[in-house]
């Protein structure tokens, strides 16, 4: 059995539908495409936020969603790694009891539960905050723990909603860094939507570019750098792929 | 004829006269602006300082109408012991029937997508703001009543609501539940979505999700309204009066005392009223130590 993760989803969405089907290795896959495309729909469909109208998605043969089979397997019943764009840390408790939150869900006893927090917040470099309250995190501080959040659980695959788009630019050049070990890792399937082509050029592996709901282009980095889509009159993604050219420099869509 | 230094030291002087004037200009501006500032603040604060006077006097003169010796004599009358009783068991019962019956209402009002009918479920939660407590309690006999629509089935179990001492608490309930309900869906509605939707991927399902993060983050909305709620059932008189009468012990609760036993013991019925507002600024007291400890 592949270690992948597959879909084939409708979702109506106006002014038009996100029509999608794909396979997604594992490895880094960063999904690109203008805002409004259906990125982040894409992604709540997989981490199971949302309910696609008809299609059906896959972990490894095992049906997450199927119309035909009348199967939703909620979110909280699908070992997904969720990193959405505000990293969203639960204010109220402690960068600790953030990270433990997950383990605690799934009754993981309590020694041991510590023990693997603990283990994370290393692995992270976050140790020295375990006591901090969110609030009083930096971004980059905060990139970390929602990202030991969902990594702490082991996930299937992980979901990264803009990962570095909340964050000022030497930050963001910073925790791309760790980022990209920390993925790689993790060796299991993720998907990064981003408008940013450094994070395409250093983080990616694969990637996918959705234009009005459906996929234009799927493939290696280098293929895309090579023969991605061309850009289109008065699409915000042409300035993105005629970017490509001057793929070396420090180059930054706005979204 | 005018030589240069003469025709500078001239420019310099008529400069000089027009920053001057500027000046002036601009102080005499200025005090404009202030003295209209003031006088419309001096008029508004002397206009609102009849509203205070007016608000504080009536409190201050029931303090001064009864000596401490003669409040704590009225304490221990058997008129004022049983209403104090009746009254904080009976709200204490409301209060609870309330926050079990609508803090899961006032969730799913909060997070759920409008639906149809929702104006109407709108409407009949804000029926207890717009209806006098008179007509509430009408309405209640006229429901919960012997001969009432529901009261007759009740009636036949052998189970007679009017006059009793849980006519009390329904007609504290109904009167307060709109109260809780409102707040506790500003409460549930201003937990951030992503928060939940996170919670969810990490392996709570919507009911741990529910008591682990939605209830503690929405608690001070949800202690708010319960306290509004039950300041509302204790102050209770119009659908108390009409629904569950006015029998010492039994339905008699404080406010209904002092209505009662005004015209023969004018200190037990000041006692009463002096308790009631004592307690209403003690929940107000909480409420903001508590809106501070929170934030």
């Amino acid at each position: 059995m592949r270690d992948i993760l597959a879909f084939d989803i409708q979702v109506p969405l106006s002014p038009f539908s996100l029509v999608v089907k794909g396979e997604v290795d594992p490895g880094v896959t960063a999904i690109l495409g203008p805002s409004g495309s259906g990125k982040t729909t894409l992604l709540r469909c997989l981490a199971g936020l949302t309910r696609p109208a008809a299609g059906w998605i896959r972990f490894r043969g095992r049906n997450l969603f199927s119309s035909t089979d009348g199967v939703f397997v909620p979110p909280e019943r699908r070992n997904v790694g969720y990193v959405p764009q505000q990293y969203a840390l639960f204010p109220r408790l402690t960068v600790f009891g953030n990270v433990e939150y997950g383990l605690k869900a799934r009754r993981v006893p309590a020694r041991q539960r510590h023990e693997h927090v603990r283990d994370m917040l290393k692995r992270m470099g976050i140790e020295h905050l375990a006591s901090r309250m969110p609030g009083s995190l930096s971004g980059g501080e905060a990139q970390r723990v929602a990202l030991a959040r969902a990594m702490v659980l082991n996930p299937d695959y992980i979901l990264l909603d803009e990962p570095l788009a909340a964050l000022d630019p030497q930050t963001r050049h910073h925790i791309r860094e760790f980022l990209r070990s920390v993925l790689k890792e993790a060796s299991c399937p993720v998907l990064c939507v981003t408008h940013d082509l450094e994070d395409v050029r250093h983080l990616a592996d694969r990637v996918m570019v959705l234009r009005e709901g459906r996929i234009v282009f799927e493939g290696r980095v280098e293929e895309w750098v090579r023969e991605g889509p061309p850009p289109e009159d008065g699409e915000r993604e042409a300035a993105d792929l005629e970017n490509k050219g001057a793929f070396d420099n420090e180059t930054e869509i706005e979204s | 004829m005018m030589n240069r230094s003469d025709q500078s030291r001239s420019a310099i002087r008529r400069d000089g006269r027009v920053r001057e004037r500027k000046k002036w200009f601009a102080a005499r501006r200025r005090a404009l602006e202030t003295q209209s500032a003031s006088s419309l603040s001096a008029v508004e604060w002397a206009i609102g300082l009849v509203l205070l006077l007016f608000l504080f006097l009536p409190v201050l003169s029931l303090f001064l109408s009864v000596t401490p010796q003669r409040f704590l004599a009225a304490l221990g009358e058997d008129v004022v012991r049983e209403a104090l009783g009746l009254s904080v068991r009976t709200s204490g019962m409301a209060l609870l029937v309330v926050v079990i019956f609508g803090t899961p209402l006032a969730h799913r009002l909060a997070v759920d997508r409008p639906f149809p009918g929702r104006a109407a479920v709108e409407a009949l939660l804000q029926l207890p703001w717009i209806t006098p407590p008179a007509v509430a309690g009408l309405a209640l006999l006229m429901a919960f009543g012997r001969e009432g629509l529901v009261g007759r089935y009740l009636a036949e179990w052998g189970v007679a609501l009017p006059f009793s001492t849980a006519a009390v608490v329904i007609a504290q309930a109904f009167e307060g539940s709109a109260f809780y309900v409102q707040s506790a869906r500003q409460a549930f509605a201003a937990v951030d979505r992503q928060l939940i939707e996170v919670s969810r991927t990490l392996g709570a399902g919507p009911w741990r999700t529910f008591f682990r993060l939605e209830l503690p983050t929405a608690m001070p909305g949800l202690v708010v309204g319960a306290a509004m709620a039950w300041a509302r059932a204790l102050g209770e008189f119009g659908a108390t009066m009409l629904f569950a009468g006015n029998m010492q012990g039994v339905t008699q609760t404080m406010p209904l005392a002092i209505y009662t036993v005004m015209e023969r013991d004018l200190d037990a019925a000041l006692t009463l009223a002096i308790v009631l507002i004592l307690v209403g600024f003690g929940l107000l007291w909480l409420l903001s130590r508590l809106r501070q400890h929170l934030s």
